[in-house]
């Protein structure tokens, strides 16, 4: 599928900010699965914008700009064609062993109910694979999937607990309880284009990614209920939402802040045909 | 369990290194003994060298005790203790620059790439980046105990930001001023060229690109940190500015330091915050005492972080066990320092062995530090010790145990008059391109409680001088 993609994050402040620095992980890479056509990063300021790549191999931008500064936009427009691979990656850049993926975080953290929900769960999957779609069905199942604007994240037992949460933290859920299995689970922040397969919408989206043996990692998007398919668009992929969050950033002054991000992620032209 | 004394040995005995301080301490008069010491504590109230204690409401700002009867060492014992020293952080930075490399170490199976990969000190930002000059640990404290004339044990690699060494100097300091009469009878080495050392070592590791001068400041996290007597204490002692977050600017991957004169490049920055509040582009993004962009600017060569991001992996409590192993591979030559016998409770055999000898065990978490959450069995009560089993029980990965050690004690000043306590040392190993160095000595930490071995000042530990005598 080639889809069109359009992100703009706007701010304003309060009061002018005298200097900004921000890490923005908004670019895509090529891999098998996903092949980027064309891709633009544009401020609506002055300032330094700086091209590198994190741990991860994600490709990130280092922003620092001067003020006063009393808005700020960062728009992204990218065009890339998208095949479908059931959710499995191949031909992508690993810089750190799956291993690390292994690790635990705040966000990813597990309690005694996220341990016995996965025993529960998987107890009847035979292999490493069909636990991993058992798990998923269940994650699916439990959460409800909330809309991002208006709710922030709380963590994967928090979430678990309320049994609603926005998709980056259903994608912690589901990775919490693939690391108490013992897999290598890592998040992955994107876009979905709009599809009739999918019971979200489309736009800026979140799932996560897990390490099999004679697989290399597949995707699993637990909000949606499926592995990713040619909707799904890998910008960035991480320990947890921090590692791979699309902007972080700091200031200087500004006072208060006023945020608006708008995503629109839709297929361009007619759907490719692909063996 | 009759411990080593560092005076009389195993009681009978005058150690020779002893000999003229036991008379002194026979001769002086009590009333001029008690007179020096309530002077000593003036002294230090004066200069007001104080630390936090965390979890105690009372006062947050306390002094540390300090004891007037010197710890001594012979040359001959502190050269063979310093030859240990120098291999032991050799070998951890040489681990280090492997394990964010080319990672030889894990491949050959000396320690077990879990250990590595999953420990949340391990900053995969680091992964393949070459730290300027090849050094990650500029400032090791490397605490070691002793349990007979000829045998140390390193108890802990202190590799992140190590304190203490403020202690050292301003112990010295107050000996000379009130007791020159001793160091008339003895050829004690120097301990005040620490700060030219540390100077050195820090202009060594300047990027290749900064000034011949190049320009150095102390990083703080500010006042309310424990440790912030010793960062203004060192600033001042290097010469160099003390600054918090706020004083700095990262811009274009350059770090700037405020000054009255406008902005000014820093080169090399002796930082004393933790990895994770550094910078909140890359780590904690709640931290708003780091500052924003200096890992970027570090990555791209353009400042020293001293010590390196990412030394706590190799200062990890699990990690320590396998310290033997490391010093092999990496040196090629036997540990001259011993390591305590470890049990990694992540092994389920280990962790049984622990869970069935609570009482004679301690057990520490393996990422805690200055003696908090830590169970020392047998000066624990039943409930202190239930406690630690349903910790182990629960996340046994989380814990290390080891035999208690009879640490050496040492004659300290106690209400009742003149007893042994039980010590250890902090010896400070600087590393630079220039070399390592260590200066003769380090800070002892006497447990003032009877029979404690708890030495961690926030447990109730003093501090003596050390002296390492040149003759």
């Amino acid at each position: 599928m080639r889809i069109r993609i359009s992100h703009t994050i706007s701010y304003e402040y309060a009061e002018p900010a005298r200097h900004i620095a921000q890490i923005l992980r908004l670019t895509p890479r090529d891999h098998d699965g996903q092949h980027v056509m064309s891709w633009r990063i544009e401020p609506s300021i002055d300032g330094r914008l700086r091209a590198s790549q994190d741990a991860h191999g994600n490709i990130v931008h280092t922003f620092y700009a001067d003020g006063p500064i009393s808005a700020l936009g960062i728009k992204v427009d990218g065009l890339i064609e998208t095949v479908d691979l059931a959710g499995v990656i191949r031909g992508g850049l690993e810089r750190v062993p799956c291993d690390v993926y292994r690790r635990d975080t705040l966000l990813t953290a597990q309690d005694d109910a996220l341990r016995a929900f996965t025993d529960e769960a998987t107890a009847g999957a035979g292999t490493p694979l069909s636990q991993m779609h058992a798990l998923m069905a269940a994650v699916h199942e439990r959460m409800t999937c909330l809309d991002a604007s208006g709710h922030t994240g709380v963590g994967a037992p928090a979430a678990f607990a309320a049994g609603e949460a926005i998709a980056q933290d259903i994608a912690h859920v589901f990775m919490a309880c693939a690391r108490h299995l013992g897999q290598p689970a890592r998040y992955v922040s994107g876009y979905v284009a709009r599809s009739d397969d999918l019971p979200l919408g489309s736009g800026a989206h979140a799932w996560a990614e897990v390490y099999l043996d004679g697989y290399g990692w597949i995707g699993f998007d637990s909000a949606n209920g499926l592995c990713p398919i040619d909707t799904h668009v890998r910008v960035a992929v991480g320990l947890d939402f921090a590692d791979a969050a699309p902007v972080r950033g700091s200031r200087q002054g500004g006072g208060g802040e006023n945020l608006n991000v708008l995503v629109t992620a839709q297929e361009a032209g007619s759907r490719q045909v692909n063996q | 369990m009759v411990a080593f004394d560092e005076m009389t040995g195993s009681g009978q005995e005058l150690r020779p290194a002893y000999d003229a301080l036991d008379r002194w301490l026979k001769e002086a008069p009590a009333e001029t003994l008690a007179l020096r010491r309530s002077q000593a504590e003036l002294f230090f109230r004066r200069i007001g060298i104080t630390f936090a204690v965390y979890g105690d409401e009372e006062s947050t700002e306390r002094l540390i005790p300090f004891d007037i009867i010197p710890r001594v060492l012979t040359k001959p014992e502190w050269t063979k203790l310093e030859a240990g020293l120098r291999q032991r952080v050799t070998a951890l930075n040489m681990f280090l620059a492997d394990v964010y490399g080319p990672k030889e170490c894990l491949k050959a199976g000396i320690i077990p790439p879990d250990l590595v990969y999953r420990n949340a000190c391990y900053q995969l930002e680091m992964v393949d980046f070459k730290v300027p000059h090849g050094v990650y640990c500029h400032i090791a404290g490397i605490d070691v105990v002793r349990v007979d004339a000829d045998t140390f044990y390193v108890l802990e690699d202190n590799a992140r930001t190590p304190s203490g060494v403020s202690y050292m100097m301003e112990n010295r300091e107050v000996m000379l001023r009130l007791f020159p009469e001793l160091f008339a009878m003895h050829r004690v080495a120097p301990v005040d060229n620490y700060p030219d050392q540390l100077l050195a070592t820090l202009r060594s590791v300047a990027p290749r690109s900064a000034p011949s001068d190049p320009t150095i400041c102390l990083l703080t996290p500010g006042q309310y940190n424990s440790a912030f007597y010793e960062h203004s204490f060192l600033a001042d002692k290097l010469g160099v500015e003390l600054v918090e977050g706020s004083d700095l600017l990262v811009k274009d991957d350059v770090v700037y330091m405020r000054t009255t004169q406008g902005p000014k490049r820093v080169d090399v920055i002796y930082r004393r915050i933790d990895d994770d509040f550094i910078d909140p582009l890359v780590f904690r993004g709640d931290s708003v005492l780091g500052v924003p962009g200096i890992i970027g600017a570090y990555k791209a060569g353009n400042v020293t972080l001293a010590n390196a991001v990412g030394t706590g992996v190799a200062d990890d409590k699990a990690v320590y066990s396998y310290m033997p192993e490391i010093v092999k591979f990496f040196t090629g030559e036997e540990p001259i320092l011993k390591n305590v016998p470890t049990f990694r409770c992540r092994e389920p055999e280990a962790n049984a062995y622990v869970l069935d000898n609570l009482e004679k065990l301690v057990v520490k978490e393996v990422n805690g530090s200055g003696g908090y959450g830590m169970l020392v069995g047998p000066h624990a009560n039943k409930a202190q010790i239930e406690t630690f089993r349903r910790k182990l029980k629960a996340s046994p990965e989380g814990f290390i145990a080891q035999p208690t050690l009879a640490l050496s004690t040492c004659p300290t000043f106690v209400a009742s008059g003149v007893a042994p306590r039980h010590v250890d040392l902090r010896p400070y190993v600087l590393s630079g391109a220039n070399g390592i160095s260590c200066v003769p000595g380090g800070l002892t930490r006497v447990a003032l409680k009877e029979g404690s071995l708890v030495v961690n000042s926030s447990q109730g530990g003093g501090t003596k001088d050390t002296w390492v005598l040149d003759a």
